[in-house]
Parts: structure tokens; sequence; C-alpha cells
């Protein structure tokens, strides 16, 4: 067979990473979350807090394992797919996964056990605390994956010798130029998608009139974190924008689709951007829209596509659209948070049924915000793996493309399976939802938090 | 510096690694016998005695790959690419028995998470025995990258690691079982463990005949003088251990059998270590030629310095807080 080895490894890193992030994304916030109901519930000693806090250490249980065991694999595909990538870049951003691995992952395990199993076993405040240590944790990860990332999008602090990087001011290395707006773009998108995730669990809860007490928290809570992060992420987003102008121009010329940079660039709202042709098709735009975002002038000029040889661009068409939809969520966000702060301070939430009826069934739109957001930064960084250091497609590794082939196949099947089930035990655990007895009981008899989770799900859809 | 860097970080990976053979050995070792069990109350009480600490156990492997990464790119970028395939499926075997875990009592029929959680701990057992002998019989490395085909490590020999591995894996986790739990459990567990004893001592005997026959570099190390006067206690040490622990399996003892098992893998390790040092892909790459720079690895050492014994103390917190026997119906208070 003819297979292309640079693509089969690339979908293959694709596809794990993809699957990887969907649960960093929602444990980041939900640990958080679960910290400061911890926090709530010691301060004032209100049951609903509690309850609320061992009902989402459940659901943050399921998530986490695939996060572990998919991150697991991350650290050993750099090697067993990348390793030119290894060996060329591993002096500068090898140390930094060290440090990941050193101050996040060990302090985040242990702390789990702590977290799931320890409630009966360790004062209370030490309880909470182990929360507030695996939400640190969490976000210490994010800090050093960010970094290493962002290093690769644009690099500083080594050189080159003989094609190979060696670190020189580690200050500049770990705090790169796009790094600070990266980590605040997904720290805050992390929050985000947790809290859009607690919305739609509370007005899920709210419109079938079923623990009443705990979803108005929930809403209250949620609709008070988005209303504040939502428009703030707006503003990160359009500073990290800028910085990506200035640090990656192609990059921002792809996701705007910006073929000619001697006129002032449209917003395009729709195209079909034609690499092959380097201009678009059927395209609706608002006149010098992109112009005004990135240069704050009407008739403001910024680099094209057709400034560099087509060698040296990113894909455009998965850049621009992926742009679109991420766009296109963190605007709805913003709406629907904003327009939530105005009901509760109209008191009609709880009652407003239509707002209600739609927040419940957008707890996914965090995930897919996420996930497009990645592919603008990670497509657009294309053809470079470490950009200006080495090319994607010199990265691989010295295997065939037969046993990447293989190995990505068993990836899909098996990242299917576990996907489908997570997915199902966790809409289970949301169907049964935070009740008194049930955690009681959960607590006492059971092996693994969703274990305890399924015996009280079994009772409540009234199977054995 | 130059000389002592290195070191220091193969002796810091070598003990990454040496931890978590012992402590997701046991775990996985439980996964092992799994079957074994009588009833599912039997299988709660087995993964109850490692739900907190396997997630803990397995940043040990992360800390092991990353650290090689960190510490000696070239050695990384050979061996992973070398043992693709074994690499990969262990991976994956991990994820299912993962997943198992948490998966396994939620659904309605326990039986399919059951066989996942068996054949993942065992697979992933198995192909780091196949991991193992690839690196005992050594890989093919020309102008500094893997040059050798896709299924070098598939050999006789790689197939004994396997089964080497698993059981050994196996008398680790019977042998927590008999410190962990009580009833049948443990009962059965112990006389598990005594035939595992059995069989591990069997297969170390072959691997330790075998390797040195097979390769001369390693005959060379052991056999010549005055090496073996050095060297010949640990084999003896290691069979005085196995009879400590077939003593203490008999007489009812419940910590000393796991002790005794660490301490056999621990040799077994030692023995690897004595066999292989400097190199860190044998035959032809040593820890100096495999290092990253200085700087990376000074910096990555301070990191190490101060979070290392944090990672140490929380471990030990956690296995301390958890501590003692799982009843039968027993929960974790």
């Amino acid at each position: 067979m003819d297979l292309d080895p640079v693509l089969l490894a690339r979908l293959q890193f694709a596809f794990t990473i993809t699957f990887h992030i969907i649960f960093p994304a929602f444990t980041i916030g939900l640990s958080a979350y679960i910290a400061t109901l911890g926090v709530l519930w010691l301060r004032t000693d209100a049951e609903r807090y509690r309850r609320l806090m061992q009902f989402w250490v459940k659901i943050f249980a399921v998530s986490f394992a695939m996060g572990v065991v998919s991150g697991i694999v991350l650290s050993y595909q750099f090697g067993t797919n990348w390793s030119r990538f290894s060996v060329v870049v591993g002096n500068v951003i090898g140390p930094l996964i060290g440090y990941e691995v050193l101050t996040a992952f060990f302090l985040e395990a242990t702390f789990l056990g702590i977290l799931l199993f320890g409630f009966n076993r360790v004062p209370p405040w030490l309880y909470v605390l182990s929360a507030a240590v695996v939400a640190v944790g969490t976000a210490t990860s994010a800090f050093w994956i960010l970094s290493a990332n962002s290093w690769m999008q644009f690099p500083t602090g080594h050189e080159v010798r003989d094609g190979i990087a060696y670190p020189v001011d580690w200050f500049a290395v770990v705090f790169n130029p796009t790094f600070p707006y990266r980590l605040a773009h997904m720290v805050n998108a992390a929050y985000l998608t947790t809290g859009f995730v607690v919305l739609a669990v509370g007005a899920r809860y709210l419109l079938a009139g079923r623990h009443v007490d705990e979803a108005r928290t929930m809403l209250r809570m949620a609709i008070g974190l988005t209303a504040v992060l939502a428009p703030l992420q707006v503003l990160i987003g359009d500073q990290h924008g800028l910085n990506t102008l200035k640090h990656q121009p192609t990059k921002i010329a792809a996701m705007e689709a910006h073929w000619d940079s001697s006129k002032p660039g449209d917003f395009i709202i729709f195209a079909w951007p034609d690499e092959k042709a380097e201009k678009n098709h059927f395209e609706i735009a608002i006149p010098h829209g992109s112009s005004l975002v990135l240069t704050h002038s009407w008739n403001g000029l910024f680099p094209s596509l057709k400034d560099v040889p087509p060698s040296e661009r990113p894909p455009v068409v998965s850049v621009f659209f992926a742009f679109r939809i991420m766009l296109a969520i963190g605007f709805f966000m913003v709406a629907a948070a904003l327009y939530g702060a105005f009901l509760w301070w109209r008191g009609t939430l709880f009652e407003t049924r239509w707002y209600l009826r739609v927040v419940s069934q957008t707890w996914w739109i965090g995930f897919v915000a996420v996930i497009a957001g990645w592919v603008v930064t990670e497509s657009g960084r294309q053809p470079w793996i470490a950009r200006g250091i080495l090319r994607t497609a010199d990265a691989i590794s010295p295997v065939s493309a037969n046993q990447v082939l293989t190995t990505l196949i068993l990836f899909v099947v098996v990242y299917g399976i576990v996907f489908t089930m997570g997915i199902y035990y966790i809409n289970r655990l949301i169907n049964k939802g935070p009740q008194g007895l049930a955690v009681e009981h959960s607590e006492n008899f059971s092996a693994s938090p969703i274990a305890a989770a399924s015996d009280a799900g079994r009772e409540a859809l009234g199977g054995k | 510096m130059e000389w002592y860097l290195p070191v220091i970080w193969a002796a810091l990976i070598g003990t990454a690694v040496a931890l978590y053979v012992v402590l997701d050995g046991f775990d996985l070792g439980i996964g092992i016998l799994f079957p074994t069990a009588k009833s599912e109350g039997e299988r709660d009480q087995m993964m109850r005695s490692i739900a907190p600490f396997w997630d803990g156990n397995e940043t040990w492997l992360v800390l092991g790959g990353g650290g090689l990464w960190v510490a000696f790119p070239h050695a990384y970028a050979v061996i992973m690419p070398a043992l693709y395939l074994p690499v990969m499926l262990m991976l994956l075997a991990l994820v299912f028995r993962g997943v198992a875990f948490e998966f396994r009592t939620v659904s309605r029929s326990k039986t399919w998470w059951n066989f996942a959680f068996t054949a993942g701990s065992t697979l992933a057992g198995f192909c780091q025995g196949i991991i193992l002998a690839g690196m005992i019989q050594g890989i093919r490395v020309e102008n500094g990258a893997f040059a050798g085909g896709a299924f070098d490590w598939a050999t006789p020999f790689a197939l004994l690691c396997g089964l080497g591995v698993v059981s050994g894996y196996a008398l680790l986790g019977a042998t927590w079982l008999v410190m962990k739990t009580t009833g049948p459990v443990a009962d059965r567990a112990r006389g598990q463990a005594k035939m595992l004893l059995l069989t591990v001592l069997a297969l170390m005997g072959a691997v330790s005949l075998w390797t040195p026959l097979s390769q001369p570099a390693i005959a060379q190390r052991w056999f010549s003088l005055p090496n073996i006067l050095y060297l010949w206690p640990v084999p003896v040490v290691t069979a005085l251990i196995a009879f400590g622990a077939w003593r203490a399996l008999e007489n009812g003892r419940e910590v000393r059998p796991f002790i005794a098992s660490i301490a056999m893998f621990l040799l077994g390790y030692l023995g690897l270590v004595i066999s292989w040092f400097p190199y860190l892909v044998p035959p032809s790459m040593t820890v100096w030629q495999a290092a990253a720079v200085p700087a990376s690895q000074i910096f990555m050492l301070l990191g190490t310095l101060v979070f290392l014994p944090l990672a140490l103390t929380y471990t030990a917190l956690v296995y301390w807080l958890f501590r003692g026997k799982v009843q039968p119906g027993e929960s974790y208070h």
C-alpha cells in the first residue's frame, strides 16, 4: 500500500489529542467548581453545597479517568510517532513536559484519591483542601502544556546549532511571547465550558421540577460566572488575535481567508476559500471588518496569504471554518450568559422556561469551541511543527505507515467504545442527580464513585 | 559535571521505573488474578484494595517516559520507534484497564468490564515484558536513529520475558491481597502466591541464563574476574529472599510476603542495571551519548530535587490514609 506516513501520523495525533482535550477542558473548570462548592459548604454548612459537591465529584471521576488514560498515550506518542521532533526540540521543551509531570500530575493523582474515597476518612477541611489542590494541579498542568505548545508556535530563548535547538534563556523559553494570551484564553475557555455544563444540568432539573434547591444554586452560580467570563473571553480572544497577528501573521491570514494584502480586510461571514485559485467563492462579508478589528482603522492593511509562497501556508479551509465555529459559539455564550443575568436581575430566571429549555440543550458548546480553537491554532501553525526550526513533515519517526495505520484504527475503536460508555454513564449520573440519601449510600458501599452512582442510578431507574 | 549529570539522571529514571514496576505491578497483578475470584463480591473487594492508589501508581510511568525524553532525548527517540507496537499496545491496554475500574460496576452486566480489566492488565504486563526483552536483545541504530524493522522484538526470548513479567506482577498482586484483604480472597491469594513464587523463580532463572548465553557482552560483565567475586551475592540473595517469602507464606505472615516479592523484583532490576550500565540503548548508546545538553538536565534536576520528594511525601500520605485491611462489604471509612 502506498500510504503517506506523515499524514497518518498527523491523523493519529490529531485524533488522540482531540479526544484528550475534551476531558481537561472540563476537569480544569469542574475541579475549581467543586473546590468552590466545598468552601461554601465549610463556610455556610448548607447541605445543598455538600450534596452538589459530592454529585459533581462523581462526574469528575469519570471524566478525569478518561483524561488520565488518554494523556498517558500522548506522553509516549512524542517518541513513538515524532522521534525527530523529540530529538530536535527535546532539549528545550522536554523539561517543560517534565515539570508538568512533577508539579501537576502527582498532585492531581494522589489528592484525587482523597477526593474520591476519603470523605469519611479525613476531616472536612482536608477534604475541601484536597479538592482545591486538585484544581490547582489541573491549572498547573495547563500552564506547562500551554507553555510548551506556545513555544512551538513562536520559539524564543533558544539557539539552533546543526539543526538541533538548545536552550539559552529558560525564562524566555517558558514565558515565550504568545504564551500568556494562549494560557488565559484556554483556562478561561475551560471555565466557560464547565459553566455551560453546570448551567445545562441546573436548567434540566428545574424544567423537570427535580432537585429544585440545587438547580437554582447551580443556575445562579453558572450565570454569575459565565456573565463575567464570556465577555472577558471576547476581550482575551481579541488580544490573543492581535498577538497572533504580530507573531504568526500567516495564521491570521488563513483565519480570515485574506488573500490580498494590498486591500483592507473584510470580515468574511461565509465563503469557500479556494487554496488553488487563491481566492474565495460565495463570499458574504462585512466590508473593512477585519481591518477594524485587527488594525483599529478603516483602511488598515495586514499581511495576507499571498505574501508567502504556498509551501509556507497552513491549510486554509480547516483554519477558516474552525475559527468561525469558535466565534459563533463565543458570541452565543455572551448572549446566553448576559440574557440569563438580565432574567436573574428581573427575578424571572427560574420561570422563563424557553430560556431554560435552550440552555439545557447547550451543554456541549464549550467542548466544540475548545476543539475548534485548537484546530485554528494547530492547523494554523502548519507547515511547521516548531516554527522556523522543524517542519512537521521532517518530524516523524522511522516507523512504517502500516504500523501507524494499524494503531490508528485501534485508537479509533478503543476510544470510540470508551467515549460512548463514558458519556452514557455521565448522563446516567446526571439523571439521578444529587440526592442526600443516595450520596450517603454510595459513599458507604461502592468501590468507585461511578460504581456508587450506578447503584444509585439503578435504584432510580427501578432496575437492579 | 558532563560526566555526573547523565549518571544522576540515569539513576533518577531508573528509580522512577523501579517504583512504577513495583507500584503499578501489584495493581496490574490484581487485574491478572481477577478471573480467579469466585463472586462479584470478591472482585469488589479486590478492586477496592487498589482503587485509591492506581492513578498515582500509573503516574510513575509518565515520569519514566517523560523523564527519558527530558534527560535522554536520543534514547527516547530510538527506543520508542523500535518498540512501536508493544508500546502502543501497552498504552491501549492501560486505557481499557483504567476506565474498567470506573465503568465496571456501573454496567448492568459486569462480565464485559471484568474481562476488559483482566485483559488490559495482562496485556499491559506482557507488553512491558516484551519491551524489556527488546532492550536486552539490543536495538539496531544507524546515525543515531532506529534502523531496524517493525518486528525485531518478536523472539521466543520476548515471549519468555512477557510471561515472566506477567507472573511477577501476579505474585505482587497476590501478596498485596494477602496483606490487604481477609477471608476467602486472602486465603486463595496465599495459595496462588506460592505457586506464582515458584513460577517466577523458574522464569527469572531462565531469563538470567538465556541473557548471558545470547549476549556475550553481558556474560563478560558477570562472569569475568574480578566481577564475579562482587556479583555472586545478587542471585544468592534473591534465592534466599524467595525462600524467606515461601516460609512467610507457610507461616501465615501477612506483610512479609509482599515485602519479599518487592525485594525480589528490585534484585532482578539490579541484575539488569549491572548487565547494562552504562548503556541506555544496548549495545550502542551510552547514557552520555543519549543525554540532553547539561543546561536542560540541570534545569530539570532543580525542579526534581524540589518536587520529587514532595510527590513521594503525598504518595506516602495517601497510602497511610488508606492503610489497613479491606473487609468484605466494608467501605473506605
